[in-house]
């Protein structure tokens, strides 16, 4: 029975990791929800995006080729040149703010003062139209991330199980444990998750900018009252959220490499909004790593055998539902989310 | 006197200035609906101005105005005897007109403090980079714009409730944060969209209190909106009047009681 105990928290482990991941993403959302009140559809895709960029950047791929080569006749694919992993990235970055730039100036703008769905389905457009730009700019192939970054001595995201944890935990209590399994990759993204939230929260709870985020979150009239632009302030916040996208896009595209599937994260984020709520920054962290550590413990139970042994029957593949149940029991029950704002009419 | 481009001495003794603000033939339209109805008037330097009216003659959308919030189809402003472009509104903020707002406009979710800190945003200017990094002139900007609100705080007597989020303290002192968030700003034109609102008159005596000691102290312009004619005839220097959107009446809070206009306006005219 130790074993099976042991096994039990291997995977509840396994599942904070990935919850971590699933985290990563609702954060984006989370950003754009609190400064203006909208629910990001584009932000799966923007972390698509953000690491196709990315790759294609790295790769000195030439924007447009097909559409290049289809007009001229040429045969083109590559600059030439490739360009190392950390410059990528800050290029990657600038494109992300440019990106965050031209939303405000196309789109946002003209509709300020727009009922919150008006938005919503402004940002479905938004994610249909990047779909087809990005596939436009850097091809539909599958892209491989890596992130090697030879003058800093790093070979690239750590792939595989960390033999370290495994060794050291091998035989621990019972001889028929071997080990907990822990992915690197999973751990490489935790920590640069948590930094990012601490990061985050850090900024917008002590600098003047993030000072005006909140209050723009609060209040757009009374933000404009006291001299906060509105249109600067979403800018930097669809850079952010940019920003944490290109991370996400980052940690999933080395899990799952970078195609068209990465922009459906976006419906694992939604869960997690759920259970965390929609206006919490710690909420988005718990609620992943409620629904992480869930799904993975659900599922080891469900297809135990010794659960087959007492129950007369074992279930699988229960991680693709199992998030949207506790979703859909959250919503009957605390609609607002554990950390959410508790909605109050006054009357 | 009081008609002049210059400064006259008021019986106790304050000084008012030049005209601040000048407001010429301003018509506010929405749609088919006539808000402000060519509309002239101007606020001095240094002196208390308030605009009354009954229910719905426009007096907010005056302030809207001033403050930006909308911009009148016709009419011009002049400030400190300069034309104003059509500006947004953080932009007249960051000219120095503050405000506070008739349902309370706080940000609920920040502290006392964090919310009268928003009001210093006009004079902080360290770029995102040195904020990201915070030691050196992001942290010292921080203190000095600190000290500021910590005066404020102890002017309005709120030392108590600074670290409470506003949202959960009650209505009377909901409206002094948020006129410490304008005051914080340290504006030339403060404008005050009836800051007694609601208020029982303990309240309404300590409000009373509070703008008399801003104008008097800093010597900041006040334009108020207020309901309450006692108190609008016992702090103002001089009172507009409106109905219906348009201008009836402009003087000392004197002339304006006596004007026949004001009085039909406010109780009614027999049709006979």
């Amino acid at each position: 029975m130790l074993d099976q105990f042991l096994y039990g928290i291997e995977a509840a482990m396994n599942g904070l990791m990935t919850g971590i991941m699933y985290s990563l993403v609702a954060l984006g959302f989370v950003l754009i929800f609190k400064a203006s009140g909208v629910f990001n559809y584009a932000q799966g895709v923007m972390a698509l995006f953000g690491a196709m960029t990315l790759v294609s950047i790295q790769k000195g791929q030439i924007p447009f080729y097909h559409l290049i080569n289809a007009t001229f006749g040429t045969d083109i694919k590559y600059f030439g040149w490739e360009v190392p992993a950390l410059l990528a990235i800050l290029l990657t970055v600038c494109v992300m703010i440019l990106f965050a730039w031209l939303v405000e100036r196309l789109l946002l703008k003209f509709l300020i003062n727009q009922d919150p769905v008006i938005l919503f389905m402004a940002t479905i457009g938004l994610a249909y139209f990047m779909e087809g730009f990005g596939d436009l700019m850097w091809g539909s192939d599958l892209k491989v991330i890596d992130m090697a970054m030879p003058a800093l001595g790093i070979p690239g995201l750590p792939q595989g199980g960390s033999l370290f944890i495994e060794n050291a935990t091998s035989g621990l209590g019972t001889d028929r444990f071997f080990g907990f399994f822990i992915d690197k990759l999973d751990i490489t993204a935790a920590i640069i998750a948590t930094m990012l939230v601490v990061v985050l929260t850090v900024f917008s709870q002590y600098s003047k900018t993030g000072r005006a985020l909140r209050a723009v979150a609060d209040d757009h009239q009374a933000a404009m009252s006291v001299g906060i632009s509105l249109r600067t302030i979403w800018v930097i916040v669809w850079s952010i959220a940019g920003v944490v996208a290109l991370v996400a896009g980052i940690m999933w595209g080395a899990k799952s490499g970078v195609q068209f599937s990465l922009s459906l994260i976006t419906l694992k984020a939604l869960p997690v909004l759920m259970l965390g709520g929609f206006t919490s920054i710690p909420g988005a962290i718990i609620g992943g790593m409620i629904i992480g550590v869930g799904e993975k413990v659900f599922e080891f139970i469900v297809s135990s055998s010794w659960f087959g042994d007492a129950m007369g029957f074992t279930m699988n593949a229960t991680e693709n539902w199992f998030a949207y149940v506790l979703a859909l029991i959250f919503l009957v029950f605390r609609p607002q989310g554990l950390f959410g704002e508790k909605i109050i009419e006054r009357v | 006197m009081k008609d002049s481009k210059d400064s006259y001495v008021t019986e106790d003794g304050r000084t008012i200035g030049p005209p601040m603000l000048e407001m010429k033939n301003i018509s506010l339209r929405f749609g088919g609906v006539t808000a402000i109805k060519d509309i002239t008037f101007d606020i001095r330097e240094g002196e208390i101005r308030a605009i009354i009216g009954p229910n719905g003659a426009g007096k907010s959308s005056m302030l809207n105005v001033i403050n930006g919030f909308y911009h009148p189809q016709e009419g011009e402003i002049f400030f400190h005897g300069e034309k104003r472009k059509p500006m947004k509104p953080y932009q007249i903020a960051h000219q120095g007109i503050a405000r506070t707002f008739q349902n309370i406009a706080l940000f609920k979710g920040m502290s006392t403090l964090d919310n009268i800190m928003t009001g210093r945003l006009t004079h902080m200017k360290t770029n995102l980079f040195w904020q990201a990094i915070w030691k050196g002139p992001a942290e010292r900007e921080e203190v000095e714009n600190r000290e500021v609100v910590e005066k404020v705080i102890d002017f309005l007597e709120i030392q108590a409730i600074r670290k409470t989020p506003v949202g959960a303290l009650p209505y009377g002192l909901q409206k002094r944060v948020e006129l410490g968030r304008a005051l914080a700003a340290q504006p030339k034109l403060l404008l005050l969209d009836e800051p007694m609102a609601g208020m029982n008159v303990e309240e309404k005596e300590d409000m009373s209190r509070f703008i008399l000691d801003v104008n008097d102290e800093f010597g900041t312009t006040i334009a108020l909106i207020e309901h309450d004619m006692g108190v609008v005839m016992d702090i103002s220097d001089r009172v507009v009047v409106m109905d219906y959107g348009a201008k009836i009446g402009d003087g000392t809070p004197d002339e304006v009681r006596n004007d026949q206009a004001v009085i039909d306006a406010y109780l009614g005219v027999a049709n006979d």
